[in-house]
């Protein structure tokens, strides 16, 4: 019954996994970059959450306008997609110019840099994103199976983005360009397409979703300025992502829930373990199926 | 470095004055374009001085010299590898810490932690091995993002040896009582190193080798389209920069006498590495040495601040990535002409006397 209890606890986990990995895979399926302040940034975002909340509800705002503490919230996600937006056009565009190596470096700097200033201007402490009696609020289903409500959240979330997504992709005017541009550049260029903008539009939602993450990893967990590091985020991210197999969103859900059940298992041999049976199942794929589970096509 | 002045006497490309039977414009090919015998000259004294230095300066300033070297080393490594193979890592911090836990290995079985140094460094270049069959076959981001999951792994299963301390860390045994003696010892075996590897870079630069590690520089896809071998030059480099970080580590645990894993496999040292080679300008030999300096001048007179320093860096070296991708030697270089390290050719009109004002110089990739 522990092993069905850590399938079922690692597949909840797998829906943040998941959530983590789609901003990635979105801007690395479009812009061909991976960008290495992924985790940073959902760090960020829960950081930026609780400035919200505390300026939403100091006395004299709080007097003239009621904010209810979820809307603060989710004002974080049409920030972070306008902060997208504008550092896709400005600092990712200007190295993405100079090629591929550049924008790993530009990305890894920025990551360097976001954790340095956190705590350089925030403090080391440990902090939390408050949802009241949420947090520990669950059902049972048995004897032995306990599920709280707040994974199960962020799965249905998790789920809700990607089958939203998908939409997005497949049937709006911006998602056909974005996938225009994806798959043939040069060509959509020739058809008139600004690419910088789509990139843009791209990066905007990626950074939207990297914001739902952070709010969720903020309500799941305590978070500090170096948890992008030190928690391993952008590795989990880009695990789910090639665990799945790359271009697909569905894969991507399903690598989020391979890797959460992976590392729940893991935990059940061994405290220490947890992380551990996670990387290696991603080493295995790497080495025996590169282009993912979900793929059939070759990998990059 | 200081054979660089010699002239090879070439008279232009045989086939050509074989088929059209008008012999081509003679031509001179040297290495640099004056004489840098005075380069070596001036090398060997600076090593000769550094060498004799514990005896003119207190330990405090070998101890920080010991900090300068191991990062001069690791950023020379780094430079080797993402500026001339193309091979941009952020993991490199796993051969730092598998070279300090094989040193330690090797010194709780009784091997003296200096003469473990070498062979620790030879172990983790076999290590390389593996590592690159498994990332050999990965190009830019995800070589980038999986090294890094190496070196994490790499740190998950150090972390569950209890006998090497586990998550908590432990001291190196075996070193030498005499606080005075150890501080010399650890700087001569850092000085070591970083002079070897530096002369290895060199020595791979200008080697046939260091000819196609200079084309994949500007143009990987040019250089594999005209036949270089560069899948086969890029493991090499790998697995010299295995070693070359390895024995960063090895001097890293000496010179600290105590090792836990969440700081030998940080993450932090790749930063580092980067910012450094970024900073000093990457694909140059020069460069790095350049961005150390730069890099200790800022952290030691800005360490007080906290890590404003490396916020500071971190933006520097971004902004340099975008705007001037040669760095401050790519700057310095194309005002004064000056290499310190003559890697390159030049080709000169055979005729005595005459001097081109531009030599050949090489186009970068951006």
């Amino acid at each position: 019954m522990n092993w069905v209890n850590a399938i079922i606890q690692g597949l909840l986990l797998g829906g943040l996994y998941a959530l983590f990995a789609c901003g990635l895979s979105l801007m690395f399926g479009v812009m061909k970059v991976i960008n290495l302040a992924h985790g940073d940034l959902a760090v960020v975002a829960a950081y930026v959450a609780l400035g919200l909340v505390a300026v939403t509800h100091t006395n004299t705002v709080s007097a003239v306008l009621h904010v209810p503490i979820g809307v603060s919230y989710a004002l974080v996600v049409p920030i972070f997609a306008l902060i997208g937006y504008v550092v896709q056009r400005t600092l990712l565009q200007a190295s993405l110019n100079r090629g591929v190596l550049t924008t790993l470096l530009v990305t890894f700097g920025l990551s360097v840099v976001i954790e340095n200033g956190l705590q350089q201007f925030l403090s080391a402490n440990s902090h939390s994103l408050s949802i009241g009696s949420l947090v520990s609020d669950s059902f049972s289903v048995g004897s032995q199976i306990t599920i709280a409500y707040l994974d199960l959240a962020i799965l249905v979330v998790a789920v809700i983005v990607l089958l939203g997504l998908q939409y997005f992709l497949s049937s709006s005017k911006n998602g056909r360009l974005i996938r225009a541009v994806a798959d043939d550049r040069e060509a959509a260029q020739l058809a008139g397409v600004d690419y910088r903008h789509v990139f843009g539009i791209a990066a905007a939602i990626a950074f939207g979703t990297v914001a739902l993450a952070g709010l969720a990893y903020g309500m799941y967990t305590q978070f500090t300025p170096t948890t992008g590091t030190d928690q391993l985020l952008l590795l989990f991210a880009f695990e789910a992502v090639v665990i799945g197999g790359l271009g697909s969103l569905w894969g991507t859900l399903a690598g989020g829930i391979l890797l959460g059940v992976a590392q729940q298992i893991g935990a059940q041999i061994g405290s220490q373990d947890q992380f551990l049976v996670g990387q290696l199942l991603f080493l295995l794929v790497l080495v025996v199926r590169p282009q993912g589970i979900t793929s059939r096509r070759e990998a990059a | 470095m200081s054979s660089a002045g010699q002239r090879t006497e070439a008279s232009g490309p045989a086939g050509m004055t074989g088929t059209t039977g008008t012999p081509a414009a003679p031509l001179r090919v040297t290495r640099s374009r004056r004489s840098t015998l005075w380069v070596g000259v001036v090398a060997i004294a600076v090593v000769a001085v550094l060498s004799y230095l514990p005896y003119l300066v207190h330990s405090g300033t070998t101890n920080l010299l010991v900090n300068f070297f191991i990062l001069l080393t690791m950023a020379s490594m780094w430079n080797l590898l993402a500026g001339y193979a193309g091979l941009v890592s952020v993991g490199q911090q796993a051969f730092v810490g598998l070279g300090a836990y094989f040193v330690l290995i090797l010194a709780s079985h009784g091997t003296n932690p200096f003469v473990a140094i070498p062979v620790a460094t030879i172990i983790c270049a076999v290590a390389g091995v593996p590592i690159w069959w498994l990332v050999s076959r990965l190009r830019s981001g995800y070589f980038a993002i999986t090294m890094w999951v190496i070196a994490s792994v790499c740190e998950l299963i150090i972390s569950q040896f209890s006998s090497l301390g586990g998550g908590t860390g432990t001291a190196l045994p075996g070193l030498p009582v005499n606080p005075t003696l150890l501080i010399a010892y650890t700087y001569w075996a850092t000085l070591a190193v970083t002079v070897a590897v530096l002369a290895v870079i060199y020595v791979i630069l200008r080697s046939p080798l260091g000819l196609v590690l200079t084309a994949v520089r500007d143009d990987e896809t040019g250089a594999r389209s005209v036949g270089a071998r560069v899948s086969r030059a890029q493991r090499f480099v790998f697995l010299v920069a295995a070693a070359g970080c390895g024995a960063a580590g090895t001097l890293y645990i000496i010179s600290q006498q105590f090792v836990v894993p969440t700081a030998a496999f940080s993450v932090q040292w790749s930063a580092e590495m980067i910012f450094i080679t970024i900073i000093g300008g990457i694909g140059t030999i020069e460069g790095p040495i350049l961005g150390t300096i730069v890099f200790f001048v800022l952290q030691q007179t800005l360490s007080q601040y906290g890590t404003w320093y490396f916020i500071v860096l971190g933006l520097v070296a971004m902004a340099i990535a975008i705007w001037a991708p040669r760095g401050l030697w790519g700057l310095i270089s194309d005002r004064l002409g000056v290499r310190l390290f003559p890697v390159g050719y030049w080709l000169w009109p055979a005729a005595e006397g005459v001097r081109p004002r531009r030599g050949l110089t090489l186009p970068r990739r951006g």
